[in-house]
């Protein structure tokens, strides 16, 4: 395999975009990493785009070809990545090998999702959990990872103010961020205080319904040495799938697929916890931000809560997570998330994430996970 | 949900009936064609203990639409007494009784209309034991 590298980024504002079509956020992304990029499009040979769920939210199907004539790319080979919330992470994946392969030199990864467009989110959210057994007997995804927080409370001593402060430090982070949804800082009162969706689970600690799009663009190593810019690599990709119904796996307050892919990609990088700088992670909800960093291996169960609240996971800490302000604040377009992760950890390294920038950063780590965790991509990033 | 599907899990949800692997025992609930643990295809038809315990739960007062006639309610993976576990809804009793560790038993209980065609569904809810 090929080394691989990221030679452009580009992402629109995640919100609610109530003016801007599906395919024009795609589109406008796309426009924005090749310009950074510095590549002509015509040099482009194929697109990975993830989308959960367009069918759902927008009617919309036979996504890859709309999207890639839209960007004024149409000829290009296309494939559309569907897998739940991780589509982009798949879809980040997919360019990788491809380029790594040897198959081609200049590939999109793209996400994508437009939410805000009259379809029922909950609903069309909830098809990534299991239909007949878990969705048919009234179940949600807030109350997917409300039975995961009541576990971790229960088995491993995490306290509803761990997560509330996770919810407060990524809208501290996502403050800094211009192109966040909810680009404002919160207190510990409202997240306290707000109404409650799945107990223990407040809206904020909730991530919003989001419309947004990302792209980066991969080429390999060699021919990223010419553009004179920061070189960074993709050095482990970690991939992994797992039970959709949180019933199915052996302990509700665990989450494996996420181990499993990060043991992947920690495996092929040659690097272990202790050398990464910051990681994005899988904020979907509060709980999840703590479930994750504990089955990355960054801490030990029922450890990332008093991390938190000590405050080691804040920029300015020991090991910032999520300094784009997360699925939280930044949002979460289902199928762009993956790639937007990406973006961030690229930004990072470049050097170029303005307020936010986590000081030294040399490896970054993504994690985007599908559903409950039924799915789980982990890719690590290094800035030489 | 459409009827060839709806008619395709009633065994499951009106009688409790898993598949058992004849090869390595191992109990699947729902019924699979292929055994997760031994990749067996060949089944025995077992009704499950319809008693267990709450492994964990959730109060939801934002539920899809069709539920929302019900809210707020619980929902709890349940173990039942040979270790299977599902996921359902715990009726009857006040959210605030309903814990880790709390005994169950389940109940045959209709469970919302279809949202489509208001095509009634049914299936299993749990029920807190009091005795």
């Amino acid at each position: 395999m090929r080394d691989v590298a990221i030679i452009g980024a580009g992402s629109t504002k995640y919100g609610e975009l109530w003016t801007s079509p599906l395919r024009d956020l795609f589109a406008e992304a796309t426009a924005d990493c090749l310009v950074d990029a510095g590549v002509d499009r015509k040099q482009i040979q194929s697109a990975w785009i993830g989308c959960m769920s367009s069918g759902l939210f927008n009617g919309q199907e036979h996504l890859a070809s709309i999207l890639t004539d839209y960007a004024g790319l149409s000829g290009i080979a296309a494939t559309r990545v569907e897998s739940a919330c991780a589509s982009g992470g798949a879809a980040f994946r997919a360019a990788y090998l491809e380029v790594a392969s040897g198959a081609s030199d200049f590939v999109i990864a793209g996400g994508v999702e437009k939410m805000n467009d009259g379809a029922d989110a909950t609903f069309c959210l909830a098809t990534a959990a299991d239909q007949e057994y878990e969705v048919y007997h009234g179940v949600t995804f807030p109350g997917l990872y409300a039975m995961i927080a009541n576990a971790h409370m229960h088995n491993h001593g995490t306290t509803y103010d761990m997560m509330a402060h996770v919810a407060v430090k990524n809208h501290r982070h996502g403050a800094l961020n211009p192109k966040a949804q909810f680009p404002r800082e919160i207190t510990l009162d409202t997240v306290r205080n707000a109404v409650r969706v799945a107990e223990p689970l407040g809206l904020f600690d909730c991530s919003p319904v989001s419309d947004g799009a990302a792209a980066v663009l991969l080429a390999p190593v060699a021919v990223a040495r010419d553009l004179g810019k920061p070189m960074v690599t993709i050095k482990g990709s970690g991939h992994a799938t797992d039970a959709i119904a949180l019933h199915s796996r052996p302990d509700p307050s665990r989450i494996p697929s996420v181990g499993m892919a990060a043991r992947k990609a920690f495996a092929q990088a040659g690097v272990t916890t202790g050398d990464i700088d910051f990681c994005e992670v899988h904020d979907c909800f509060t709980i999840a931000e703590l479930c994750c960093l504990e089955e990355l291996g960054f801490y030990e169960a029922g450890q990332a809560g008093p991390a938190t609240l000590a405050g080691e996971t804040a920029l300015g800490g020991r090991f910032p997570v999520n300094p784009s302000g997360g699925l939280k604040s930044k949002g979460h377009p289902v199928g762009a998330t993956g790639v937007g992760q990406i973006v961030e950890v690229y930004d990072q390294l470049s050097g170029r994430a303005g307020d936010r920038q986590v000081p030294n950063a040399r490896l970054g780590l993504a994690q985007n996970m599908g559903g409950s965790g039924g799915s789980c991509l982990v890719h690590i990033l290094e800035v030489s | 949900m459409i009827s060839p599907r709806y008619h395709r899990e009633i065994p499951q949800r009106y009688r409790l009936e898993a598949g058992q692997c004849t090869g390595c025992g191992e109990i699947h609930f729902p019924p699979r064609a292929v055994c997760r643990k031994c990749a067996g295809r060949d089944f025995e038809t077992l009704a499950l203990p319809n008693r267990g315990k709450v492994v964990t739960h959730t109060v939801c007062w934002i539920p899809p639409a069709e539920f929302d006639n019900q809210k707020p309610y619980v929902n709890a993976i349940v173990e039942l007494k040979n270790g299977v576990r599902l996921t359902c809804m715990v009726c009857e009793a006040p959210p605030d009784e309903v814990t880790v560790g709390t005994e169950v038993e389940l109940v045959f209980r209709k469970l919302r209309n279809e949202p489509v065609w208001e095509v009634i569904q049914y299936g299993y809810k749990a029920r807190v034991l009091t005795d």
